[in-house]
């Protein structure tokens, strides 16, 4: 995820990364994104949480209206092939594909592959040290900028 | 008495020159580096007493292992109702006379197969039941009077209740003859496990009604099983899963007899599901801690006079939680240690996680590594041979009693909120366990709580296992089979139970007859839950972080 801008934070002095935590599926194993949130705040970021059971929908929704960085999705219940997937569908489809998401939770070695593929990164399991997860939330967020500043350049 | 101070000064300072790293174990009680009698004062027949007898420290009935072994109830579930009639006639074929089932998530959430919110999750993480039609598959051809089923479900355990109920009649088995557990403990859904679909008030008024009419009618009947297994994995530490989880049983106990019932009528129904982490003197020390807890308060706060009502019978799952990702096979032996430390507590069922499982659902190799490890425990180790082997260790009696008092402490507070629910409602007991979960969490990053393949002794290449994997044919069966039903259905009779069941639920009548005339129509669980919705609402909850 190295981009062209590698002090990307300069660029954008004092602001803050914003994350979205979500469940966006029928799973209540809230554990992870729960202390997710809490790290992710004591590192800095605004963290807003999706409370429990919001679908995909509803969490792009979210996303796209606190003008969040990156949607962190997390799930426990088998279903990430199908939720994480849609989540960025309608990203897409609200005119956000920008916004990076990034997953977690219970996913075999090959369906992160095929996350991966879909757009959906770092889909880490159980035991992922946390400072792993904060640094790649963190790189997901400076890709955002990136996207933004190209955005910018452009039209000037 | 032997000299504390005097070891210290003499021998063990000169020894380490002062130095000792502190421990703490879950619960953040600092242990001493020896206990002795120094440290304890136990009234042997006040304090632990004998196997079978008040308070049931050392164990709830007289001869435990060496009368009958604890039972191994692995917990499994999957795909189509058919998939898992299949299973269960296996496992009956087997020697098993104690069935256990998963259901889905659409099915725990109270959604059919078809809705929307199901899509993706149909027949994973457990068998799909979207109406009376698959409980009559999931049991064809196995008598109900014969068996003992455990069902894990907890929001709309009301509904598959009555759908047991339905299914046993249809077999010609009176419901006063089934026998079986509904886990309907909702409390700890609001604590830890986040599965409702009402307000608490009408989830326990729900309870209330499963509750009376089981009592009435059902006497083998189980309809609650107080859990503190979620509350565990939620992040809580043992000293909160053993608060938390006997607050919910007392706040049971106060609504039975609140509604009339006298406590030796309902209590000896009554029965609990502990988790079994890692650290292994902590656990079986909070298992000790629990029937003593128990037993006493049944007595002298319940007032309940038939020592059945006192005892604690408990089932245990090995942590979730301690299962790592990294060099999985690791994870056998930590459910070993877990599954141990559950015997040495005394447990009446037993339930061991696979080695895979923060993978994905376990293989069938995993599965039976698992219940392996119980059977060597059971038949190899001589671990069973005597009951309470720990009773009398210094340091494990110490512990009792510590966790107790710990607990003890956790009551006040909650007692002072003014009860369990209003201690979900302000998020306390949320709050709890997320702090915990974080502060443990931060301890394994900076190394001061070790786990092997995490944090110490890694692996740079993992090397993948073979997992299962599961398919969506189930989700599209069952889809079918559900537009199939309601063309067959009679709409009328589906309508006016529904109808009927919303005034009931309106007003405070016992609810249960009213589900039980629904289900019997071929009303589906959504339909069912939905009236539900309706009338009580949902439930948002509070702010945790």
């Amino acid at each position: 995820m190295e981009g062209a801008y590698d002090n990307i934070e300069s660029k954008f002095p004092g602001r803050k990364i914003r994350v979205l935590v979500a469940k966006p599926a029928l799973d209540g194993h809230d554990r992870g994104v729960l202390m997710l949130a809490k790290a992710l705040r004591d590192a800095g970021m605004e963290v807003l949480y999706a409370g429990l059971l919001p679908t995909p929908e509803k969490v792009a929704r979210i996303a796209v209206d606190e003008d969040v960085d990156v949607v962190a999705l997390s799930l426990h219940n088998g279903a990430h092939l199908t939720a994480f997937p849609e989540v960025k569908k309608w990203l897409d489809k609200l005119g956000a594909s920008d916004i990076q998401c990034v997953g977690g939770g219970i996913i075999p070695p090959e369906d992160r592959e095929k996350l991966e593929m879909m757009g959906i990164t770092g889909n880490y399991g159980p035991g992922t040290p946390l400072s792993i997860i904060i640094d790649h939330i963190k790189k997901a967020a400076y890709k955002k900028w990136e996207l933004e500043l190209k955005e910018k350049e452009s039209k000037n | 008495m032997p000299d504390e101070k005097r070891w210290i000064d003499e021998t063990l300072t000169p020894w380490n020159k002062g130095k000792i790293e502190k421990r703490v174990n879950s619960s953040n009680i600092e242990l001493k580096l020896i206990y002795g009698p120094w440290d304890v004062n136990i009234d042997y027949d006040k304090d632990l007493g004998f196997p079978g007898e008040y308070p049931f420290t050392r164990g709830v009935y007289p001869d435990m292992y060496r009368g009958k072994l604890w039972t191994m109830r692995m917990f499994s579930g999957f795909g189509t109702p058919e998939d898992t009639n299949k299973r269960l006639k296996y496992l009956l074929s087997h020697g098993e006379t104690g069935l256990s089932i998963a259901f889905d998530m659409p099915t725990l959430y109270g959604y059919d197969a078809d809705s929307e919110r199901a899509h993706g999750e149909v027949g994973k993480c457990g068998v799909n039941v979207s109406s009376l039609q698959d409980m009559e598959t999931i049991f064809k051809d196995i008598p109900l009077d014969k068996v003992s089923t455990s069902m894990t479900i907890n929001a709309p355990a009301n509904i598959l209740m009555a759908m047991y109920i339905v299914v046993g009649e249809k077999q010609g088995v009176p419901k006063e003859r089934l026998s079986g557990t509904v886990q309907a403990d909702i409390l700890k859904e609001y604590i830890a496990q986040k599965e409702w679909l009402y307000p608490p008030e009408a989830h326990m008024r729900i309870i209330r009604d499963m509750m009376v009419y089981s009592t009435k009618y059902m006497p083998k009947w189980n309809y609650i099983s107080i859990s503190g297994y979620h509350i565990r994995e939620a992040g809580a530490s043992a000293v909160q899963e053993l608060a938390f989880t006997l607050a919910d049983g007392f706040e049971y106990v106060k609504m039975g007899i609140e509604n009339g019932l006298d406590v030796d009528s309902f209590a000896p129904r009554l029965s609990f599901f502990f988790n079994s982490s890692i650290n292994f003197f902590e656990e079986i020390a909070k298992f000790r801690a629990a029937r003593r807890i128990w037993a006493r308060e049944m007595k002298e706060t319940y007032g309940a006079k038939n020592p059945r009502s006192m005892i604690l019978r408990f089932h245990t799952q090995t942590s979730g939680y301690t299962l790592t990702w990294q060099q999985p096979y690791n994870n056998i032996v930590r459910t070993a240690i877990e599954a141990l430390a559950a015997v040495l507590g005394g447990t009446q069922s037993l339930h061991t996680n696979s080695f895979d499982e923060a993978w994905a659902l376990p293989s069938e190799q995993a599965v039976e590594i698992a219940l392996r490890t119980q059977q060597i425990l059971a038949y190899e180790t001589g671990v069973a041979d005597v009951i309470d082997p720990l009773g009398g260790s210094y340091y494990v009696e110490y512990l009792t009693d510590k966790m107790e008092e710990e607990a003890y402490k956790y009551f006040r507070i909650i007692e002072s909120m003014g009860g369990v629910v209003n201690a979900i409602k302000n998020g306390y007991l949320q709050r709890e366990i997320a702090a915990t979960s974080y502060e443990h969490q931060k301890k394994i990053e900076t190394g001061e709580e070790k786990v092997v393949g995490v944090n110490i002794f890694q692996k740079e290449n993992e090397q993948p296992i073979n997992i299962l994997k599961i398919d969506y044919t189930a989700e599209n069966l069952q889809i079918e089979r559900l537009r199939k039903l309601k063309m067959k259905r009679d709409e009328r009779k589906v309508k006016e139970s529904l109808e009927k069941l919303r005034e009931v639920y309106l007003s405070d009548e016992n609810s249960m007859e009213a589900v039980i005339e629904a289900v019997r129509n071929y009303a589906t669980l959504e339909e069912i839950a939905n009236v539900g919705r309706e009338v009580f609402g949902g439930w948002k909850e509070p702010m945790i972080i």
